[in-house]
């Protein structure tokens, strides 16, 4: 399925998780691909948020949590990696756009700062260059010292994509980054998307299946904790192997 | 009973009951009013400049003030504050952000019972603790009785100012590769300044007007207070003193002293719930 040359960022082996007693994901094996986009997508509570967030161990926030199986990145396994610097490695955008209560600058530069050992030159010259990479640096270079809360919704979330990217993550993932963003804004970000999977690996979850087939290379169909099927995005649209991921991409439930 | 009786009888229910309801509220704000009127008229006819500056004079003789006692009750207030926030402060980070199994559920309900301490009990300690040992009463004994009481309060307020800071931001800082510790330095504690320093004014407003707990510590002094091992005025504590002598004049401190302290609890209670309402209206920064 994947075109020659490709390379794997990540490798998902028979990966298991659970809430307390209830499991949210069976024996999910994937490999993510270098460089490209890659798309989730299936109904609501499908684990595929919950699959995305062990991608960058995120889920160990949560407690009373479990899981079994490997995921690794560019062939180690994260579970044996610093969580910290993991998470550098392995960025975040969420669904619900979060800017931190502190200017626009100061959101762009705070991974940089926790990171340490850049001058003020330099922390300037990377904010600048998220935020361009981010699509955003146009509307809000002259106001760079105000509030982040005095932006847009789809402004807030072009800059915590700007404010992941300014660590210069390996991979970025994004669990439905635009589900609360107007048609416009959503263009805005999906362009991003697409030249960003020039130097950086993107994995996206998606309630919208347009979405998914417009910005991906790849796509997995998650149904209840499993993976149903992944393959190359035209085929999931076009021609799945599967009934069931038929019956969803063609709205026929869900 | 048909539509129009029923409507007729329903009206008839709410109007008694809004009634009712309406001459408890204007009831509650009286009895506020009319303390407050009291002791305005009668505080604010006693008052004047020498009252902030001179020292009690005895017995018999007219003027004087209680500036010791002004003096007094910000030095206790002020060691209250050093020794009962930061305790209280880190507990309810703990609280907020790393307890959530038994042992956060055993410190949660103490603090709760600590609260309900009363504060002549919380002087009774502080006597035994540390007025018995040194055998001498001092301003220090006082400031840790106060400061004593202002813990409990100061570990929930924190605990619920950082329980309200979205979870969003947590998870933004920490996907970033951000340690806990930082995370929470620079983002959630920040987030919740406002709120936590509005619980803690309130808590020094609540603890001002105690006087249980320093006349088993801080005594009562006549004087200035020299040294923090020595005993001191305060102004709850000459509230309570002048009020119980038998000279006119002295009740007229007392209205003084009262009539001061109000104010002071006022002004902190304002400009707590003014900090509050502008972190409440956009809260940006």
């Amino acid at each position: 399925m994947f075109a020659p040359g490709v390379e794997f960022k990540m490798l998902v082996n028979g990966l298991n998780f659970f809430y307390g007693k209830s499991q949210a994901l069976y024996d999910i094996s994937i490999t993510i691909p270098t460089n490209h986009v890659t798309a989730f997508i299936g109904p609501s509570g499908c684990g595929k948020s919950t699959f995305l967030r062990t991608l960058n161990r995120m889920c160990d926030t949560v407690e009373n949590t479990r899981l079994t199986g490997g995921v690794q990145l560019d062939g180690e396994d994260i579970f044996k990696l610093d969580v910290t610097a993991l998470r550098r490695r392995v960025g975040m955008v969420f669904q619900k756009s979060n800017p931190f209560p502190k200017s626009i600058f100061e959101n762009v530069a705070y991974g940089l700062r926790v990171n340490g050992g850049l001058s003020r030159s330099q922390i300037d010259e990377h904010v600048e260059r998220s935020l361009v990479r981010a699509a955003l640096w146009d509307e809000v270079k002259h106001k760079l010292h105000q509030s982040a809360y005095g932006l847009s919704g789809g402004q807030q979330q072009r800059l915590c994509i700007a404010r992941a990217l300014a660590v210069d993550p390996e991979v970025l993932l994004l669990d439905e980054p635009c589900s609360a963003l107007d048609p416009i804004a959503t263009s805005k970000i999906e362009e991003l998307l697409l030249q960003l999977a020039t130097s950086c690996t993107i994995v996206i979850v998606t309630h919208n299946m347009q979405q998914a087939a417009r910005v991906s290379d790849y796509t997995g169909f998650f149904l209840l904790g499993k993976l149903v099927e992944f393959d190359r995005t035209e085929r999931i649209f076009q021609n799945p192997s599967m009934k069931e991921t038929e019956d969803y991409v063609t709205g026929r439930f869900g | 009973m048909n539509d129009a009786t029923r409507t007729k009888y329903r009206r008839m229910v709410s109007t008694v009951m809004l009634s009712a309801t309406g001459v408890c509220a204007v009831g509650i704000v009286g009895v506020l009013l009319f303390i407050l009127g009291y002791l305005v008229i009668n505080g604010a006819r006693s008052l004047n400049v020498a009252f902030f500056t001179e020292l009690p004079r005895p017995a018999g003789e007219t003027g004087g003030g209680m500036a010791n006692a002004v003096v007094g009750s910000a030095k206790i207030l002020g060691i209250a504050t050093v020794l009962g926030v930061p305790l209280g402060f880190l507990g309810g980070v703990y609280l907020a952000e790393y307890g959530n199994r038994t042992f956060a559920f055993v410190v949660r309900y103490t603090v709760d019972l600590l609260n309900g301490v009363p504060s002549i009990v919380v002087a009774i300690f502080a006597y035994t603790l540390v007025v018995m040992r040194v055998k001498h009463f001092s301003l220090l004994a006082g400031g840790m009785a106060l400061g004593l009481m202002m813990i409990p309060i100061a570990v929930r307020s924190t605990e619920e100012f950082l329980r309200a800071v979205p979870n969003g931001l947590r998870e933004g800082a920490l996907a970033l590769g951000t340690p806990k510790w930082r995370m929470l330095a620079t983002v959630v504690i920040p987030a919740a300044r406002d709120g936590i320093i509005t619980g803690i004014m309130l808590n020094l407003a609540r603890v001002a007007g105690e006087t249980a707990p320093l006349l088993f510590t801080s005594f009562g002094n006549v004087f200035w207070n020299r040294s923090i091992q020595q005993p001191s005025a305060a102004l709850p504590e000459m509230v309570y003193r002048y009020a119980l002598s038998p000279y006119e004049a002295f009740h007229a401190q007392a209205w003084a002293a009262g009539f001061v302290l109000l104010m002071l609890i006022l002004l902190i209670n304002t400009s707590a719930r003014l900090i509050l309402m502008r972190a409440r209206s956009g809260g940006g920064r």
